[in-house]
């Protein structure tokens, strides 16, 4: 790639110096504090932007080089899979549920999360951190092209990809889950954020959610999600480093910061392993066939990755963040419960869910010897004899949520699998419920945030989610067929049960075309 | 001694790369997954420019290992000639 | 703890009780039944009698369980907030101090699906 060139260039770290360094100055008639009012509200102390060093040494020139190239081999990729009717190679129809619920939960927060390191490096003084906040800002943005792109591929041919990646975000009662999370890291101070973002999800829970998940993709034959996912990975390694390094930087710039990071990890280690509740869903139940399960992926990525970077920090003094004692139980449940919550509100999803087979089922039992087989088997056996009797069932009354993750209160006990988990706090005179310990922990110690939560259980009894125009008092009224409306969900298409569903009878059919001349 | 690690898709451009690591690190270990390689190694992984130059045949710029990383986990210290993950404890 | 923030930080709840025009929220749960993943949230008038929420609401929402039909509200126990609650029939949710947001879990010992919790 790099031709031979006679003169001697510089140095990557001669480069990196020139690139990021000097670029700014010192205001004359604004005080600098007005020209970046966020960079201290928070507490965090900085003394010396300049001890801030990107260990890539990327510099703008070399990052739209490698960029580029990036975007040449994924565009060829999906070409390939357009000409080539690639949404066909798939293992089964069911598996794009997963991808629905990718394109509709995940891509909306790359958006986000390209604003966000935006205003970052907006709100730093510092040039070091700016830099890289700029490249990050670009790499979402990019991400959530790319995802969109090539998610449009299967558009064309199955339901559930119609709303795309940007309406149902802010309606949709799951996808509240994702977005919360995030309005939450954005509207702290842009430290807080790069601990929420750059930190917990990008360094501690990233892997998780795309190493092994587009591992099963390709594992899976899908050949759009895989590059997408793979090419903005690329990217994400260049993320995690920035978060870890960012964390150093406010460790190692003033004692006084310790306590406020800390706290920062134990929050949004727990949130994000909250949203990652999702995820254990998609690769335990989604996958057709299976890369590894969510327990596995989590010993690998969060008990032993994430053990080695504790141990790290642990010089300056940061603690294992304490939910890691409930995570050690959930990683045996969740994936579980939030199957079971999702196939008895099928009918408000925007994809479809299905019951695990035998062999599947016998698949959880090996991976969960502990808690399948006593805890969920037998859910998915009476299930099943209903639905056999022609009695599939539909949960018709709307779940209690969490004040602070926005999931239906589905968790159970930490030393009870069989009672699920209450706790709840009073506020100016009201009663606010929590899941757990982690998020009542949360709320408590800003429940001026949390009261303010969009919780879409609430939202729809007080009559914000029916069309334009909708009539509540009219005859005939049907509340959650005009919810379903407003979701831009196709009653009966894109919602339901797999079974019976048109994805699963046009691939079927689709297939046979493929596969024969008749 | 931790766990450092570096993910590579499974392809043409990586191949040498990934012989080139395992190589340079008599300690490493080799995960094979569906379209990506992983490389465990306890403590330090260390990746060389001359020995990827060596088995491609023209000049490598370390910033190329970019297009093809999935993931990786460790402190990471890059210059012209090696790029080095590390857990120091 | 109070928030950080730039200037005053002071809003107001998202779900105080006159947004519901005239009802309240009251959230059901059903003790060791797991096929109902979560309690249930109900918006009903604080006029609702204990009666009705017992033989028009819960049988809507937890009917299609075989179980169902054998609790004996006679001997049901009802948790309000973890605690012990006695509920009286003839009154409405007002009346006996079941406030917006209060959560009631409904126990009924000797029902927990045969021992799978279903």
């Amino acid at each position: 790639m790099d031709m031979k060139a006679n003169k001697k260039k510089l140095g990557l770290k001669e480069k990196y110096a020139h690139m990021t360094r000097g670029l700014d100055w010192q205001t004359t008639y604004q005080p600098m504090d007005k020209v970046f009012p966020q960079a201290t509200f928070e507490g965090i102390k900085i003394h010396d932007w300049d001890k801030w060093e990107d260990p890539f040494r990327l510099t703008m020139d070399a990052y739209w080089k490698y960029q580029a190239e990036k975007e040449r081999k994924l565009y060829a990729v999906l070409d390939a899979f357009a000409q080539n009717n690639g949404h066909l190679g798939i293992t089964d129809a069911r598996y794009l549920n997963a991808v629905k619920l990718f394109l509709t939960g995940i891509s909306p927060l790359e958006y986000v999360a390209h604003r966000g390191f935006a205003a970052a490096g907006r709100n730093f003084p510092g040039v070091g951190p700016r830099v890289a906040c700029l490249m990050q800002s670009i790499d979402e943005i990019r991400h959530a092209q790319t995802q969109i792109h090539a998610l449009s591929n299967y558009n064309k041919f199955y339901e559930g990809f119609h709303a795309g990646a940007a309406h149902q975000i802010e309606r949709i009662w799951y996808l509240s889950v994702p977005k919360s999370f995030f309005d939450d890291a954005f509207s702290a101070g842009p430290f807080e954020w790069m601990i929420a973002i750059g930190f917990s999800f990008e360094y501690v829970l990233t892997n998780l959610l795309f190493v092994p998940f587009m591992s099963g993709a390709a594992y899976n034959g899908d050949m759009a999600t895989v590059t997408f996912g793979f090419s903005a990975q690329s990217d994400e390694a260049r993320h995690m480093t920035l978060g870890l390094e960012c964390i150093k930087f406010m460790l190692e710039q003033d004692p006084d910061n310790l306590p406020i990071v800390q706290k920062w990890i134990d929050k949004w280690a727990w949130r994000g392993i909250r949203v990652l509740t999702l995820v254990g869903m998609m690769m335990d139940y989604m996958l057709p066939k299976r890369v590894m399960s969510w327990k596995e992926a989590w010993e690998i990525y969060f008990e032993q990755n994430g053990g080695a970077l504790f141990n790290d920090l642990a010089k300056y003094g940061i603690k294992v963040p304490d939910c890691i004692t409930q995570c050690t139980v959930d990683k045996e449940h969740i994936s579980h419960q939030a199957w079971c919550t999702f196939y008895q509100y099928a009918h408000a999803s925007a994809f479809h869910t299905w019951l695990p087979n035998a062999e599947e089922m016998d698949w959880l039992s090996a991976k969960y010897p502990n808690t399948f087989d006593k805890y969920y088997r037998p859910r998915y056996e009476q299930w099943r004899e209903m639905a056999d009797k022609g009695e599939r069932f539909y949960n018709n009354t709307l779940p209690m949520l969490c004040q602070v993750c926005q999931i239906p209160m589905v968790f159970t006990e930490p030393d009870d699998p069989s009672k699920i988990c209450y706790r709840e706090s009073d506020y100016n005179g009201e009663k606010y419920h929590t899941c757990s310990d982690g998020c009542k922990h949360i709320f408590d110690d800003e429940p001026e945030k949390y009261i303010q939560a969009w919780l879409p259980v609430h939202q729809i009894y007080q009559g914000n989610c029916w069309p334009e125009g909708t009539d509540p008092t009219a005859e005939g009224f049907d509340p959650m067929a005009k919810v379903l409306e407003w979701y831009h969900i196709e009653n009966g298409k894109d919602n339901l049960d797999y079974e019976g569903s048109g994805d699963q009878a046009n691939f079927a059919a689709w297939r046979g075309a493929a596969t024969q001349n008749t | 001694m931790s766990t450092v690690f570096i993910a590579f898709q499974t392809n043409e451009d990586t191949r040498p790369i990934v012989e080139s690591i395992l190589a340079d690190n008599p300690h490493a270990v080799l995960d094979e997954q569906p379209a990506m390689v992983k490389i465990n190694a306890e403590g330090q992984l260390v990746i060389k420019r001359e020995s990827i130059e060596e088995r491609i045949g023209r000049n490598f710029d370390l910033q190329e290992l970019q297009i093809n990383l999935i993931t990786l986990s460790g402190n990471i210290d890059e210059d012209d000639d090696q790029f080095t993950l590390a857990w120091k404890n | 703890m109070a928030v950080k923030a730039l200037s005053e930080y002071n809003f107001p709840a998202a779900d105080t009780q006159d947004k519901f025009h005239g009802n309240q929220l009251l959230y059901v749960g059903w003790d060791d039944h797991l096929m109902f993943c979560a309690p249930f949230a109900y918006c009903i008038p604080p006029s609702t009698k204990f009666s009705e929420l017992v033989e028009k609401h819960l049988p809507h929402s937890f009917g299609r369980h075989p179980e169902w039909a054998k609790v004996d509200f006679g001997k049901a126990v009802w948790l309000k907030s973890g605690q012990p609650f006695q509920p009286d029939m003839n009154k409405t949710l007002a009346e006996q101090g079941l406030k917006h947001k209060d959560v009631l879990r409904l126990q009924t010992p000797g029902l927990n699906g045969n021992g799978t919790y279903f």
